[in-house]
């Protein structure tokens, strides 16, 4: 690998510090919040505004936590974590079913379901907002985790790119499997799922921060403060009329609404490449 | 250990059929080997076996049972397939494994099946490894392992050397005969290469278009084609066909001419029954175009008067009659074989 673009002197300078400029001005404002959730409301409100973090990291992030503004965080934290598992899950589950009935059976209508689903792709959830809410509160899922999770969990994008995977499974394997006796479950689950791990953890990560990052459903859905997500919650934190904004609780809230996806990226990364390196069809 | 019997055999695609009466009897632990060019409809036939592809008419017996609507598995059958088809998520082990593992047989049991086929196939160092940590010679032998584990009635062969280079095919070919010959499973085997076909057979069906041309031993097929088609597929240089008329006319008009039966429309020889004369003596005439010394062979490529260009086969040590722009060629009268306008042998 070496050698193919070799840069030396000036050239080598010149890439690095346009990288350093470019990570420093993506973190720079997070390094901001995290000083404004480590001083005291006043330092924060008289400018200009510190540049190093202050002594009160703990008793910040312990306010946020175990009382938060309007609801505890930790549990805006569960609830956006059982949303973001369940939606992530969910749809995993059923697009890598519909995918395969699609790729391996022949149904009647079998194509009209496929673009059926696909026509689904341009039906975001804010264009079928008021619908889904009506049929969701007709099931009387306001301020429940079916509610947060139920309407958001088909996914065409998902089955789409399962269905695109299946396609390259060459016909041969599933050929062997049929003579070797497996049934369409057992094919499913020894041999499909198995080799869909690399697609499953990569759907895993997009899906879990498309979940966990939801602001306007959990906003409609949940009126209850004990059901609000974290996303939503960080906006509700904000002062209305005069109150004081209490700006070391909602910096330390944000940053820990950070932590989640931030885990997750990191943790299914290797799972990811090592998928890559793995797999062979 | 199994007969298999086809009768009249059939399959079509919507309104094309691809395979139009194919009958026979395999006896039980015969090699049979299917060839024929690409699309002759051989895979179908072994698929048809296979239960991957659906019968249209006519029957497939495997030991008096018909099988027709069986599902593969019911059929008692393994196969081994062109691209190996192992599953890449599992050990060598576990691909073999794996039909057992469905059938329900005891752990310990398939342990000691897989043990004794790994031994048998020299796999026992990979067991533990991933098909693609494996040589393509390998991943054949897994692929056989996996059909042997199995002790299936009959062997399903789908053109499985074909993605191993030259050498490795001759070494596999091998395995695979000698194999067959000490377990003594009823084979099917498909491969478009005639080579394959003549060293592993005990008998050849050769295909062509969908139609089984000749079904007989390897020597029967080589010494008596049953039609121009199959004159040409085995053997290798092809047979040389020319048309009576020209032998007619030649200067040994008087010992050929009669040799020719009446309706004989083509006459084929093979050119390693064909041979430099005098012009005296000669056959055919023409000009000598080029000449392949291939070591152990000589193969001398002679353009006749009238365009045509038939083959001579010397033998490595002799060299062909280099520098003499005129050839003349003959051949003794029973090495001709004759075909009819219907392009069958006449005999």
């Amino acid at each position: 690998m070496s050698g193919m673009v070799e840069k030396r002197g000036i050239g080598t300078w010149l890439t690095h510090m346009s990288l350093i400029a470019g990570i420093a001005a993506i973190c720079f404002p997070i390094y901001l919040a995290f000083v404004a959730s480590t001083v005291t409301q006043q330092e924060i409100a008289r400018p200009p505004m510190p540049l190093l973090p202050g002594p009160h990291f703990l008793e910040n992030y312990g306010t946020a936590l175990s009382q938060g503004i309007n609801s505890p965080v930790w549990l805006m934290l569960m609830n956006s974590s059982v949303m973001a598992l369940g939606i992530a899950i969910g749809k995993i589950a059923i697009s890598i079913l519909s995918a395969y009935a699609i790729v391996y059976f022949r149904f009647p209508f079998r194509m009209v379901f496929f673009w059926l689903i696909f026509l689904t792709l341009m039906l975001p959830v804010e264009v079928r907002i008021v619908p889904t809410y009506e049929v969701a509160a007709g099931f009387g899922m306001l301020n429940s985790y079916s509610g947060l999770i139920l309407p958001l969990i088909a996914s065409a994008t998902a089955t789409f790119l399962f269905r695109q995977f299946f396609l390259t499974v060459p016909d041969e394997l599933i050929e062997a499997a049929r003579v070797d006796g497996a049934g369409p479950i057992r094919f499913f689950v020894d041999i499909l799922l198995p080799m869909s791990r690399t697609n499953i953890a990569a759907l895993f990560v997009i899906l879990f921060i498309y979940g966990w990052n939801q602001y306007l459903w959990p906003l409609l859905i949940t009126t209850k403060p004990e059901m609000n997500t974290i996303v939503m919650g960080i906006k509700q934190m904000f002062p209305s009329g005069d109150d004081v904004a209490e700006w070391p609780v909602i910096m330390a809230t944000a940053l820990m609404a950070m932590l989640p996806p931030v885990a997750v990226v990191v943790f299914m990364q290797g799972l990811f490449v090592k998928g890559l390196v793995d797999t062979e069809k | 250990m199994a007969q298999i019997a086809f009768s009249n055999l059939r399959k079509s695609y919507g309104k094309t059929e691809v395979i139009h009466g194919v009958d026979t009897h395999i006896e039980d632990g015969e090699l049979i080997v299917i060839v024929g060019p690409s699309g002759c409809g051989k895979s179908t036939l072994l698929r048809m076996v296979a239960g991957l592809e659906t019968v249209t008419s006519g029957e497939i017996r495997i030991d008096d049972r018909v099988v027709n609507k069986l599902e593969p598995r019911e059929r008692d059958i393994a196969m081994v397939f062109q691209n190996y088809a192992l599953y890449p998520h599992m050990s060598v082990f576990d691909n073999m494994a794996y039909g057992l593992k469905i059938a329900k047989v005891p752990q310990a049991e398939i342990r000691e099946r897989v043990a004794v086929a790994a031994k048998m196939l020299e796999l026992e160092p990979f067991l533990e490894r991933k098909p693609r940590q494996l040589s393509g010679g390998q991943r054949q032998r897994v692929a056989m392992g996996r059909a042997i584990v199995r002790k299936p009635a009959v062997f399903l062969f789908d053109e499985p050397l074909s993605n191993l280079d030259a050498k490795l095919r001759v070494q596999m070919r091998v395995e695979i005969k000698t194999l067959q010959r000490r377990l003594g499973v009823t084979s099917l085997y498909v491969t478009h290469d005639q080579v394959e076909a003549m060293t592993l057979a005990d008998r050849i069906i050769v295909m062509n278009g969908g139609v089984a041309e000749q079904i007989g031993t390897p020597l029967a097929v080589y010494e008596k084609p049953a039609t121009t088609f199959v004159g040409g597929f085995i053997g290798s240089p092809p047979m040389n066909f020319l048309s009576v008329e020209r032998l007619q006319g030649s200067g040994l008009a008087a010992s050929f001419g009669e040799a020719a039966p009446a309706l004989a429309k083509t006459v084929g020889v093979r050119p390693e029954h064909l041979s430099f004369c005098g012009e005296g003596q000669a056959a055919w005439s023409g000009e000598l175009v080029i000449v392949e010394a291939l070591g152990a062979e000589t193969l001398a490529h002679v353009r006749l008067d009238d365009g045509e260009v038939i083959i001579v086969r010397l033998d490595g040590g002799r060299t062909a009659p280099v520098g003499e722009s005129r050839v003349h060629v003959t051949c003794e009268a029973d090495k001709l074989h004759f075909f009819g306008a219907d392009e069958k042998r006449i005999d």
